[in-house]
């Protein structure tokens, strides 16, 4: 057990002395599409490719599914209706009436992580929200736009937000202080709570399906991939909701600063 | 120039024998691609959703939802109309009962004016007859009485001839009228 603790620790390009080859984190490795070359910005990469399954599988769910505007839904219909209106609740319960009409962006962000997440868990495929480079620009994404929001809607006094009023006057500065590392921090923990949990949960599926490769310990392998697959299924679905629901919560605070 | 970098950069975050030096996620010339790419898929979604499928959902829903209530006013109204008609109903059923009564207490009235009549008038034919038999039985005592008084007259006139007398038809009348009398 000692040795495939230190099997696991040393698994990002070390060939382990058993045979056992841990590359937990190739599947991680964005490649071009068509031949060999470098990987430009404008590349059609195993990224791009999973980013458009994800976008026809959407236009499938959404588009195609809702084609027949059934007053009894058909099944996909129905799949497509029930996450229009667990997202729309989601945006009216958390952000009030107002935040309605940011409903289509965040439900962009919501479809994309939650389509992506789950198509990352077939085999062999590219997992995009694992890359920080995706999550990030989604995370900052949602940070300067609601902070440019917020200056827009309310100028200065969006400022407001980080003034506890209802705090002890000597306490404010201090608090003032606080609430803006917070709200500077709001970013990255957004960006990398999503693809840390995504890449963590499909390096761990890795190394367990290379156990499996070794006969004494593959039924135990075996079980533990299948294990934590279920786990993965869970947490792609609920990475999307608290990924939604945080830009719910601090589009809140950008609508109404006020405490 | 940019392409003798990136080639640089992609050798940098491969190894030789093709697996990851290192996180993927960390190889800076593996993100620009991903930024592009990410931000053309978000556009592509954005643009489908808010377009085509946000709309259409919310029409679907908001038409369910009032197909929902229409039909709920609906099923409510007839229930109204279903209570009305049962009421209706009952009422017809109440009607026609009192009509029924009203019918054979009528047509008991009516036959007992008929039976009534009837009555009157076999009453009355009874009495005619019977006074038309007193008549006639009086009629027949009379007769009977002036054959008696005729018998006894000329009975008498034949009586009074025999013992030799000249009887006179006045005399033997009065004769026997007052002995009739007494």
């Amino acid at each position: 057990m000692l040795q495939t603790k230190r099997m696991i620790n040393v698994a990002t390009d070390v060939q382990s002395e058993g045979g056992l080859a841990f590359h937990p984190l190739d599947q991680f490795i964005v490649k071009p599409l068509f031949g060999d070359g470098p990987v430009g910005m404008f590349t059609v990469t195993n990224a791009t490719l999973w980013m458009a399954i994800a976008i026809l599988t959407i236009i499938a769910v959404f588009v195609l599914g809702s084609k027949g505007r059934a007053i009894v839904p058909t099944r996909v219909q129905s799949v497509a209706e029930l996450m229009y209106s667990f997202v729309y609740k989601m945006v009216e319960d958390v952000t009030g009436k107002d935040g309605v009409k940011y409903f289509p962006y965040i439900m962009t962000l919501f479809v994309f992580i939650l389509f992506a997440n789950y198509l990352a868990l077939l085999p062999m495929s590219f997992s995009t929200t694992s890359h920080i480079g995706v999550t990030a620009i989604l995370g900052f994404g949602v940070f300067f736009a609601i902070t440019a929001l917020g200056f827009i809607l309310h100028g200065a006094s969006f400022l407001g937000l980080f003034w506890m009023k209802d705090a002890p006057l000597f306490l404010r500065p201090i608090i003032a202080v606080i609430e803006v590392i917070s709200y500077f921090v709001r970013p990255v923990s957004h960006s990398i709570r999503l693809a840390g949990n995504i890449l963590a949960g499909h390096a761990v599926l890795k190394v367990f399906a290379t156990f499996a490769a070794v006969t004494l310990v593959s039924p135990l392998s075996v079980l533990g991939v299948v294990a934590i697959y279920g786990l993965e299924v869970i947490v792609a679905g609920i990475q999307a909701y608290v990924f939604t629901i945080l830009t719910c919560v601090y589009l809140k605070d950008a609508l109404h600063p006020a405490h | 120039m940019a392409t003798e970098t990136v080639e640089h950069a992609a050798s940098a975050c491969v190894g030789p024998s093709g697996s990851a030096i290192g996180m993927p996620q960390l190889c800076a010339d593996w993100i620009p691609n991903q930024i592009f790419w990410l931000l053309v898929t978000l556009a592509v979604i954005f643009f489908v959703l808010s377009r085509v499928a946000l709309p259409r959902i919310a029409s679907v829903l908001a038409e369910r939802s009032g197909t929902i209530t229409n039909d709920i006013a609906a099923a409510e109204d007839l229930k109204l109309k279903a209570q009305a008609a049962e009421a209706a109903y009952e009422k017809a059923l109440a009607d026609a009962r009192t009509e029924a009564a009203k019918i054979v207490a009528e047509a008991k009235a009516e036959i007992q004016t008929e039976l009534d009549a009837e009555l009157a008038k076999a009453d009355k034919v009874i009495s005619e007859k019977t006074a038309e038999s007193e008549v006639a039985i009086a009629e027949i005592r009379d007769g009977a009485v002036k054959s008696v008084s005729d018998v006894a007259k000329d009975t008498a006139g034949e009586i009074v001839a025999a013992f030799g007398g000249k009887a006179d038809a006045k005399t033997v009348t009065a004769a026997v009228t007052a002995r009739m009398k007494g």
